[in-house]
């Protein structure tokens, strides 16, 4: 999927995953695709939820050789 | 700085009833599975993610003073924390080591004394309502129902100047990862399992079959083996000093087992009625009760031991009451609660055929026991 923007959260613990990804998406436009690289297993199910309660839209996530990936279209 | 608590401490007011107000800041879905809880305690959840413009939103909703932030594993919680305090809360502090460490943590508690100069202890595991047991006599120790943690039973054991020769499941566990191969192997203890729950066991065990008598110490404190099908084929529950019952996953102090966790419900609901309505009945009514999990914190006393006299149970335990065995047969059958988490990947681990990391393994156990029927 062709992203607007990559973030590498790689090796980071909660909270940071979401906390770098908020702080990316602020920078982007509506309609735009983040692309989100993180290892914190628990990133899985908080990326889901905060981006409900943001209004953005979890587009596809999959897992590739231990690294998580998610794309979310900001709302 | 916020101050970080640790799960002894909480574990320490929650039995003690000492007030306690929790912010939970995990997602929605973990909080709703789990909790930590207690009769002195208030918990509101508010996801860390809708906290990171700051906690303006929701002061109204705290009190000014002695918050405890808690997330799955801690670094949430401390930034959290942080915010409060900089929004003027005093006395705010974080659980150290998340609720992976709640669940962890074991709480030991005296039941009582074994007539011959022994003493029986009740491990319990507030997180996770998982109870476990040691009992003590003249310098040797049996550990029953052991946690995937040991090193608690070694400790207590080695604080009681006791070494620990004897280790024993009631059955093969589905909520959590047994201890006792692990205590075996560190202790060279003997390491005893219900033939019948087995089976497909990938290692060397003791055959626990009904009339089994296992000494601990000098002064022979036989814990005598009850066969008692019903949760699993293979339940056993103990007798200890013709004093304490241990019933396993069998009878707990608010409900009862349930059948389906190896997936053979309908096949088992004749052998858990069989259990509970004949041969738990023909037992002395004075026998105390001490089960392998709590669900309710109503089940945990005031010194914070779960047990209560059979004849008792017979009276107030609804699952002892069913006087139909068609409803008994619906009650335990059907609207179970949700069986606990991996629990099908935990009864491979515990029969040695799935050998996961020690992360992999906390994962596995997260989230509340749901052994009983409600």
């Amino acid at each position: 999927m062709e992203a607007n923007k990559v973030l590498d959260a790689k090796g980071l613990a909660c909270p940071m995953p979401i906390v770098k990804t908020k702080k990316a998406m602020d920078e982007l436009n509506s309609g735009d695709i983040l692309e989100i690289h993180a290892t914190d297993k628990g990133a899985k199910a908080d990326l889901a939820a905060w981006s409900d309660s943001s209004g953005h839209e979890l587009v596809e996530q999959k897992e590739e050789d231990d690294v998580l990936k998610f794309w979310i279209r900001k709302g | 700085m916020p101050k970080a608590m640790n799960a002894q401490e909480i574990a320490r007011k929650v039995i003690d009833k000492e007030e306690l107000f929790i912010l939970d800041v995990r997602n929605q879905k973990e909080f709703a599975d789990w909790k930590i809880e207690g009769d002195s305690v208030e918990v509101i959840n508010v996801p860390y993610f809708d906290l990171l413009d700051g906690v303006e939103s929701i002061m109204d909703k705290l009190p000014n003073e002695n918050v405890l932030v808690v997330c799955a594993k801690e670094g949430s919680s401390m930034m959290v924390a942080d915010l409060l305090e900089e929004a003027g809360v005093t006395g705010v502090s974080y659980l150290k080591g998340g609720m992976k460490a709640w669940s962890e943590y074991l709480e030991p508690v005296k039941v009582g004394d074994i007539s011959d100069g022994g003493e029986l202890y009740q491990f319990v595991r507030l997180g996770k309502g998982c109870l476990s047991y040691m009992v003590i006599s003249d310098g040797e120790a049996m550990v029953i129902d052991s946690n995937r943690m040991i090193q608690p039973y070694l400790d207590f054991a080695k604080e009681k100047n006791a070494e620990i020769v004897q280790v024993a499941d009631t059955h093969l566990h589905a909520d959590h990862i047994s201890g006792g191969r692990a205590l075996r192997e560190e202790t060279g203890a003997q390491y005893w399992l219900p033939p019948k729950d087995a089976t497909e066991v990938q290692f060397d065990y003791n055959n626990l079959e009904d009339g089994n008598e296992i000494t601990v110490g000098t002064t022979k404190v036989a814990a005598q083996a009850v066969y008692s099908p019903g949760h699993t084929i293979g339940s056993t529950s103990f007798i200890i000093d013709n004093k304490y019952l241990l019933t396993g996953d069998i009878l707990f102090v608010e409900s009862i087992g349930r059948p389906d966790l190896a997936g053979l419900a309908e096949d088992w609901v004749g052998d858990l009625r069989e259990t509970l309505y004949s041969r738990y009945k023909e037992l002395s009514d004075d026998l105390e009760v001490l089960p392998a999990h709590f669900a309710n914190m109503s089940e945990v006393q005031d010194d914070g031991k779960v047990s209560a006299p059979l004849g008792e149970l017979y009276k107030v335990n609804t699952g002892l009451n069913v006087e139909d065995e068609g409803e008994f047969r619906k009650m335990v059958t059907e609207n179970l609660p949700p069986q606990p988490n991996a629990y099908q990947e935990i009864r491979q681990v515990n029969m040695g055929k799935l050998t996961p990391e020690e992360e992999e393994k906390r994962e596995m156990e997260i989230g509340p026991n749901r052994c009983a029927v409600s």
